[in-house]
C-alpha cells in the first residue's frame, strides 16, 4: 500500500511539474537568403542551389527559410521566391522540403538577370521578414558580389535595423575593377559591414563554399 | 608599541633581548607548570572521554542498525519460507486432487481385477476328469484269458476296444478342459496388466507425495531456524540477499538498457503525434510522451505479475479476491498488449521516417534516391522488438522486488559498517588525542627542563629516585582525568 501511494504520488508530481511548466519552443532558426540576379551575377546561381539545399538539410522542425531575389527594387515582398516554416511533424517537415527544393529549382532555371542590384533593400526586407517570425536565431544570407547598382531615385542611405541578425556575405566574387585596385573590393566588404554592425547585427564573409557547415555556426 | 620595540624591551641587542624574553618565558612556565599540566591533561582527556562517547553512541547506534537488519532480514526469509511451504503445500494439494482423489477408483479397480483373477484361477484349476467307476472291471475282464472261445474272445475285444474308447473320450475331455483352462488364463493377461498399472499409478502418487513431503521437511526446518533467530540462518540470508542484491541489480541495468533501445525505436516517430517543436521544460514533449509509454508499460507489468501474485510488491492487489484479480489480469494484460501493438506500429513508422529522411537528404545532396535492398528486414525487425520489449520491460517486476527487499539489507549493512567505522575513528582520534596531551606535557617539562633540574638539585638532593613529571601529575590529576588509565584498570 504504502509502495503504491508512493508510486502515484510520483506520478502525480510529474504530471503536475509537467502541466505548471511553461510549455516553450526550442531554439528556432530562421534563414533569409538573398540572391543577386543581376548581370552576369547569374551564372553564379547554380552556386546557390547548393547552399540552399545544404540549408534545407541542416533546418528542422519549427525553423523558417525564405530565398528572395536581389533585383531593381529589393525591398518588396514580391521578390521573394519561396518562403515555409516547417511543420512540427517530421513527415510534413521532409515534404516541405521537397516542395521548397522544387520551386528553388523551376527558379534558378528561369532566373533573368535586372538591370539594377538594390542590396540594402533586400536586406531591409530581410529584417522585416525575420523579425516577423520571431525564431531565436536568425540569419541573413548575401549571395552576391556586393556591389550595390541602385536605380535613381531610390533612396536607401540610412540606418537598417538588423538587431540580432546575422548577416553573412556568400560567394563574394571580384568585379573587373577590383582586380584592377582590389582596395575597391576590401572597402566594399568594410563599408558592408559598418553598415551591417552600426544596424545592430553581426557580419561574416564565406568565399569557400566547400566549408558550408560553419554557415549556421557565427 | 609595536611587537618590535616590545621584543627590544631589554637590550639593543636582539639576541639578548631574545635570551631574557625567554628566560622570563621559561620562568613564567616553570611557574604555571602545574595549573597547565592540568590544563593540557583535563582538555586531552575531556576530548578524549567526548570522542569515546560519542563512539560508543555510534557503536549502540550500530548495534540497534543491527538488530533491526537481522529482524529484517529474518523476516524476509520467514517471508520467503512461508511463501516455499505454501508453494509446497499447493503442490501437495495438486498431488492429492489430481492423482489420490481417484484412488478410490484405483481401488476398485484392483479389488475387481483381483476378483475377477481369482475366480479365473479357481476356473482355471488342473482337475483332470476321472475315468468311469466300471472301467476297472472291464479291463480286469478284458485282460482275462481268451481261452479257444471265439464269442468270448469277440466280446473280449469288444470290451478292450471300448475301454480304449473310454480312455480316448476321457484324454480329449482332458484336453478339452486344459485348453479351456489355458483360455481362461490367457484372458487374466490384460487383468494382470491392469493391476499392475494400477499399482504403480498408485506407487507413483505416492511416491510424488513422499518427494514433496520431504521438501516441506526442509523447509520447515529453515522456517524454524529462522523463527528461532539463529545467527547461522541470519548469516544464511544475508549471503543470499547480497547475491540477490547484485543479480537483481544486474538484470535491472538490462532491463533499463531495453528501456533506452525501446526509447529510441518510438521517441522519433511520437514527435508525428505530439509535434516535434513543443517542450516540457528542457525535454521535448515526444520524448516525455515516449518516455510516459514506456513507464506505463512497466507499471501495467508491475499490476499483471502482482495480480499473477509472482511478485507481492502491491498487498492491495495481492489481498483482493480471485475475480477481481482475474479481472485486473485480463486489464492489465490488454492495457500491455494495446500498448505493444502501438509500439509496433511506431516502430514501423519510424523506420518510414528514416527512409524518407535518408530519401530527401539523397535527393539534396544531388544523388539520385537508390533504393536499399532487403529493407524490409529491418523494417519487420523494429516492428516485432517495439511489440516484444513492453513485455519483457513487463517483467522488470521480479528483479525489481528482488532489488527493493534486498537493498533494504544491503543498506542496512553498509550503514552499520559506516557507523562502525566513524565509531573505530573517533575511538583512534580520542586515543591520539589523550597521547598528544602526555607528548604536549613533555613538551612542555622539556622547555623548562632547566629550573625543573635546578629545582631537583636544591630540594631533591641525597633523596631517591622522583618520579618522572608525567607520572607525578598523572598522581595528582582527578580520577575522571584519566579515562584510560582507569579503565584499563
Amino acid at each position: 500500500m504504502k509502495n503504491l501511494i508512493l508510486i502515484s504520488i510520483v506520478i502525480a508530481a510529474i504530471f503536475l511539474v509537467g502541466c505548471n511548466e511553461q510549455e516553450y519552443k526550442p531554439k528556432s532558426k530562421a534563414v533569409y537568403m538573398l540572391l543577386d540576379t543581376s548581370g552576369t551575377y547569374t551564372e553564379e546561381l547554380s552556386k546557390a542551389q547548393k547552399i540552399i539545399n545544404y540549408l534545407l538539410m541542416s533546418l528542422n522542425s519549427g525553423d523558417s527559410i525564405a530565398v528572395a531575389r536581389i533585383d531593381s527594387g529589393g525591398f518588396s515582398e514580391k521578390d521573394i521566391v519561396a518562403k515555409v516554416t516547417f511543420d512540427s511533424r517530421p513527415s510534413t517537415v521532409n515534404e516541405q522540403k521537397r516542395a521548397f527544393k522544387r520551386k528553388m529549382d523551376a527558379f534558378i532555371e528561369t532566373a533573368k538577370g535586372s538591370a539594377h542590384t538594390d542590396i540594402s533593400g533586400g536586406i531591409l526586407q530581410a529584417g522585416e521578414y525575420l523579425t516577423e517570425t520571431g525564431a531565436d536565431e536568425r540569419y541573413t544570407l548575401i549571395f552576391s558580389d556586393l556591389e550595390e547598382d541602385l536605380e535613381k531615385g531610390y533612396v536607401r542611405d540610412f540606418l537598417i535595423p538588423l538587431v540580432d541578425i546575422k548577416v553573412i556575405a556568400l560567394n563574394v566574387t571580384k568585379l573587373r575593377s577590383d582586380n584592377v585596385d582590389p582596395r575597391d573590393y576590401l572597402h566594399r566588404l568594410d563599408a558592408w559591414e559598418q553598415r551591417v554592425q552600426q544596424g545592430g547585427g553581426s557580419w561574416k564573409v564565406v568565399n569557400d563554399l566547400e566549408r558550408l557547415e560553419s554557415l549556421l555556426k557565427l | 608599541m609595536d611587537v618590535m620595540d616590545l621584543l627590544m624591551l631589554w637590550s639593543d641587542s636582539p639576541g639578548v633581548s631574545f635570551a631574557i624574553w625567554l628566560a622570563v618565558l621559561v620562568f613564567i612556565m616553570y611557574l604555571a607548570r602545574t595549573p597547565a599540566h592540568q590544563l593540557i591533561y583535563s582538555v586531552s582527556g575531556t576530548l578524549r572521554s567526548a570522542l569515546r562517547l560519542a563512539a560508543r553512541s555510534l557503536r549502540k547506534m550500530e548495534e540497534r542498525l543491527s538488530a533491526r537488519n537481522k529482524e529484517v532480514i529474518l523476516s524476509n526469509g520467514r517471508d520467503t519460507a512461508e511463501r516455499a511451504i505454501e508453494r509446497e503445500f499447493h503442490r501437495v494439494n495438486a498431488v492429492v486432487s489430481r492423482d489420490l482423489a481417484e484412488y478410490p477408483a484405483i481401488h476398485r479397480e484392483i479389488k475387481e481385477a483381483v476378483d475377477r483373477i481369482e475366480a479365473d484361477y479357481q476356473n482355471a484349476s488342473d482337475v483332470p476328469p476321472l475315468p468311469p467307476a466300471w472301467l476297472d472291471a472291464v479291463d480286469t475282464i478284458s485282460k482275462v484269458a481268451k481261452g479257444g472261445d471265439s464269442t468270448v474272445a469277440r466280446i473280449l475285444e469288444n470290451i478292450a476296444e471300448t475301454l480304449e474308447d473310454a480312455h480316448k473320450e476321457t484324454l480329449k475331455a482332458y484336453q478339452d478342459s486344459s485348453r479351456e483352462r489355458h483360455g481362461l488364463l490367457k484372458e487374466m493377461q490384460p487383468e494382470w496388466r491392469k493391476l499392475q498399472q494400477s499399482v504403480g499409478q498408485a506407487q507413483g502418487a505416492v511416491a510424488g507425495l513422499d518427494e514433496r513431503t520431504q521438501s516441506i521437511d526442509t523447509h520447515m526446518r529453515h522456517y524454524e531456524e529462522i523463527r528461532s533467530g539463529e545467527d547461522h540462518a541470519a548469516r544464511m540470508l544475508t549471503s543470499s540477499s547480497l547475491t540477490q542484491f547484485f543479480i537483481s541489480g544486474l538484470v535491472l541495468v538490462i532491463a533499463i538498457l531495453g528501456g533506452v533501445i525501446n526509447f529510441q525505436l518510438i521517441a522519433l516517430p511520437m514527435s508525428e503525434m505530439v509535434g516535434g517543436t513543443s517542450q516540457l521544460g528542457p525535454v521535448r514533449t515526444a520524448d516525455v510522451a515516449a518516455m510516459v509509454i514506456i513507464m506505463v508499460e512497466v507499471a501495467m507489468g508491475l499490476f499483471l505479475l502482482e495480480s499473477l501474485r509472482i511478485t507481492r510488491l502491491f498487498p492491495v492487489i495481492g489481498s483482493m479476491d480471485d475475480a477481481m484479480r482475474k479481472r485486473m489480469i485480463v486489464i492489465t494484460f490488454s492495457i500491455l498488449f494495446i500498448l505493444a501493438s502501438i509500439e509496433a506500429s511506431l516502430a514501423y513508422m519510424r523506420d518510414l521516417l528514416a527512409m524518407d529522411r535518408e530519401a530527401i537528404a539523397q535527393s539534396l545532396a544531388g544523388s539520385g534516391v537508390v533504393e536499399a535492398q532487403f529493407r524490409w528486414i529491418p523494417s519487420i525487425g523494429q516492428m516485432v522488438m517495439g511489440f516484444i520489449l513492453p513485455f519483457t520491460l513487463a517483467f522488470v517486476a521480479i528483479p525489481l522486488e528482488s532489488f527493493i527487499h534486498s537493498s533494504r539489507t544491503v543498506m542496512g549493512l553498509a550503514m552499520a559498517g559506516l557507523l562502525r567505522s566513524i565509531a573505530f575513528v573517533l575511538r583512534l582520534l580520542g586515543n591520539v588525542s589523550y597521547q598528544m596531551g602526555k607528548v604536549l606535557v613533555s613538551l612542555y617539562d622539556l622547555v623548562i627542563m632547566l629550573p625543573l633540574r635546578i629545582e631537583q638539585m636544591v630540594i631533591g638532593l641525597g633523596k631517591n629516585r622522583e618520579p618522572s613529571p608525567i607520572e607525578d601529575y598523572e598522581d595528582e590529576l582527578p580520577v575522571d582525568a584519566l579515562p584510560t588509565k582507569h579503565s584499563k584498570k
